[in-house]
């Protein structure tokens, strides 16, 4: 099968440009990309169909000789139908994200963040074990104001994971 | 060809677009929605047994001449995946028609659920049907198409957060879908899965070795396998409840088939043992790790469903007839359960206000009823006997001893441990849940600095600067009492309210609905039930293994005539 150079080109670097945005932190950007991503893709169905030829148009008994494969132009409306949905949608997410926290950047994860900060608790927790006796006063095993205090029940309930099993 | 087949697809769309012109008629749309996916059940069943005793059922849509139009094919596996499905939506969205969708959906446009909810049924069924690699694409966008409104619902700032990342994920694993279908369709020059079964073979090691790692990547990202599963844990858990619950029902499950029907029909000759058994090894173990350091319920049960996606995928590694069957009785039970679970969780989060497990507590005395459907699916997902749980592992280690390589009794010991740590797991969430008082839990959250609970607030970025009141981003200058008014609205859960709090402020919602009961129930007494009727069901399993790896059945019934 001979390849179209150009049209690979063309795919690959679209792509490649596709790639690069999504990597960003900016919902828009990284729409961008996914719209750049599509296209290239769309692209490359171009390279897989074959080489270009005629119109897929055949009358009852005519010649099919040198005909451009349709198949693969019908996978990419689908898929051009597809990505403009998808373009809507991040579109319309984006925006929301802007109305509710003033910026559309890809947010980290809370709750990954909520239980490191817990496990940094529990660290201290136990320092504060080890520590006290020794350097009473030594304010370095917590927050000030949220560290671990005199009350036993702090201790206790920042090893509440360790407890209750 | 049977006229039965293309049913499960068609029903729910022509459901879909009549409750869309029911809009304003929320009554007839609730009956409409149920009435299909109960119809969905019944042509699933009658399917089931058809492949059961007569062999695959295909049909041609539009009797195109066989390669060149889309094919429908129920055989043995996608009929059972059918049924399962069918039944396990058909639970979900009773449970959310006896949730009505409004208490914790303010200002969420309802009546779009029952729309979305059935093409997200279509887009299921259909993959499962799907007979030729572009229409499991399509289907793969209608399914998430439909998931990607569900998981936003509302628009609320913790769902638009998580939408985010999983849109995004899905996105791309999609355009991997594309580059691949591009890349199987220049090498071979079709797309349906029966032929490419004869034409993948004929083409040189490397080029199909590639297109194979190409699917598997693609199909891994949905199935949620481990290096590519980080999305998913961050993304489920904020959904509505029934949401959650059907997503990690069904859309993972999709994936598992997905990589078990491309291994066993297209590359039957390289089966990859060593690569997918690595996976499943990290899956499982990384996944159940992950499960134990988490705070939340929701949280905690998606990285079980992360974890146990790995017993799947060793069934799959072992390219054995055990193995297969293995996975077949386990995608089963890993359905129903995984959807029981999240359904008594969303009547624990309407009981207790919260799934946090620093807020909770008491919930055996307080809600009985709750505690057992809790505890009888966690004791299930745990594998402790009899329940399927147990019997799935065993059949799946059986596998693996068969299989005997060294790697494969590492499995099993992972597994094993797994099970163990997964019972670690749901005990630790029992007795914190469950056994302590409310007010332990107070005081314990009190002593801890409520503030350790509480989600931090959207993160500052460099590109955002707060300046008298306004606040400045590369797109322009807002009002921060604006934002301030929009994160009051999106924000559904009041951090600084516990369990013991509500109480005391007689502010808990005393009575669960018993049109959410009652569903909840019925998956809790179905995944019971799984392990009464294992005996048939395991031999069903057996009997759709056979027929993967004969394959003969399979391509016999689709291509009636010689391709070349």
């Amino acid at each position: 099968m001979s390849v179209n150079l150009t049209l690979v080109l063309v795919a690959a670097s679209l792509l490649g440009c596709g790639v690069y945005l999504v990597l960003e932190r900016s919902l828009s950007r990284v729409l961008v990309g996914i719209v750049m991503i599509g296209n290239g893709v769309s692209l490359s169905f171009m390279v897989a169909g074959g080489p270009a030829g005629r119109a897929p148009i055949v009358s009852k008994g005519g010649d099919t000789t040198g005909l451009t494969d349709p198949l693969p132009q019908a996978m990419v409306l689908t898929a051009i139908v597809i990505t403009l949905a998808t373009t809507a949608f991040v579109l319309a997410m984006a925006y929301r994200s802007w109305q509710l926290n003033g910026h559309d950047d890809v947010q980290d994860d809370i709750e990954d963040d909520t239980i490191r900060r817990l496990a940094l608790r529990d660290v201290t927790s136990e320092a504060y074990d080890a520590t006290t006796s020794d350097y009473p006063g030594d304010d370095s095993s917590g927050d000030p104001g949220q560290g671990p205090d005199d009350d036993p029940l702090a201790a206790d309930a920042a090893g509440i994971e360790g407890r209750t099993t | 060809m049977n006229s039965l087949v293309p049913l499960p697809v068609l029903l729910p769309i022509l459901g879909a677009g009549a409750s869309l012109a029911l809009l304003h008629h929320p009554r007839i749309q609730r009956w409409l929605s149920l009435a299909v996916l109960g119809s969905v059940v019944a042509v699933a069943a009658v399917l089931l047994v058809q492949a059961d005793r007569h062999g695959p059922q295909t049909v041609w849509i539009g009797s195109w001449p066989e390669t060149l139009g889309i094919v429908l094919v129920a055989d043995r596996l996608a009929a059972l995946m059918l049924l399962v499905s069918a039944i396990v939506t058909l639970a979900v969205l009773a449970y959310s028609v006896g949730q009505g969708m409004t208490e914790d959906e303010e200002g969420a446009p309802i009546s779009v659920y029952h729309p979305t909810f059935l093409v997200l049924v279509a887009g299921v069924a259909n993959a499962f049907l799907a007979g030729d690699l572009f229409n499991l694409f399509v289907s793969f966008e209608m399914l998430l198409f439909a998931s990607y409104v569900l998981l936003t619902l509302g628009g609320t700032a913790a769902r638009v957060r998580a939408g985010t990342i999983y849109v995004l994920v899905n996105l791309l694993s999609s355009t991997l879908f594309l580059i691949s279908l591009a890349v199987t369709y220049a090498a071979t020059g079709t797309l349906t899965l029966a032929h490419l079964a004869q034409r993948l073979a004929e083409l040189p090691d490397h080029v199909s070795l590639m297109i194979q790692l190409l699917l598997l990547t693609t199909f891994a990202i949905k199935a949620a396998v481990f290096p590519l599963s980080l999305w998913l844990p961050d993304s489920y858990p904020t959904a509505p409840a029934p949401v959650t619950a059907v997503f990690a029902g069904l859309l993972t499950k999709v994936g598992v088939y997905a990589i078990l029907r491309m291994q066993t029909l297209l590359f039957p000759d390289s089966p990859l043992t060593d690569l997918l058994l690595w996976a499943a090894l990290l899956t499982m173990i990384i996944g159940i790790l992950g499960a134990i350091a988490q705070s939340d319920i929701k949280r905690m049960l998606s990285f079980t469903l992360v974890s146990h996606i790995g017993y799947l995928i060793l069934g799959i590694a072992l390219d054995s007839r055990t193995g297969t069957a293995g996975t077949t009785f386990y995608v089963v039970h890993h359905i129903t359960i995984q959807t029981a679970l999240f359904l008594v969780l969303g009547l624990v989060e309407r009981r207790a206000g919260s799934t946090a497990l620093m807020r909770i507590g008491g919930l055996a005395r307080i809600a009985p009823v709750l505690a057992v459907l809790f505890f009888v699916p966690a004791m299930n997902l745990a594998g402790i006997p009899p329940f399927s749980g147990f019997i799935g592992k065993v059949g799946l280690f059986q596998a693996a001893q068969l299989d005997g390589s060294p790697l494969a009794w590492t499995l099993v010991g992972a597994g094993a441990a797994t099970s163990l740590l997964t019972l670690y797991a749901v005990a630790k969430t029992w007795a914190v849940a469950f056994w302590r008082t409310p007010r332990e839990a107070h005081e314990a959250l009190e002593a801890i600095g409520g503030a350790a609970a509480d989600p931090v607030p959207g993160h500052d970025t460099g590109a955002v600067q707060q300046h008298r009141g306004h606040v400045h981003t590369a797109a322009g200058t807002v009002s921060r009492n604006d934002i301030e008014e929009a994160r009051r609205l999106g924000d559904d859960d009041e951090p600084d309210r516990d369990f013991h709090t509500l109480i005391e402020a007689g502010e808990d919602t005393r009575h669960s609905p018993l049109g959410m009961l009652l569903p909840a129930g019925a998956l809790v007494a179905a995944s019971v039930l799984l392990s009464v009727v294992a005996g048939p069901l395991y031999a069903l399993g057996d009997r759709a293994a056979e027929d993967l790896h004969e394959r003969t059945p399979y391509l016999s019934s689709v291509l009636t005539e010689e391709h070349p």
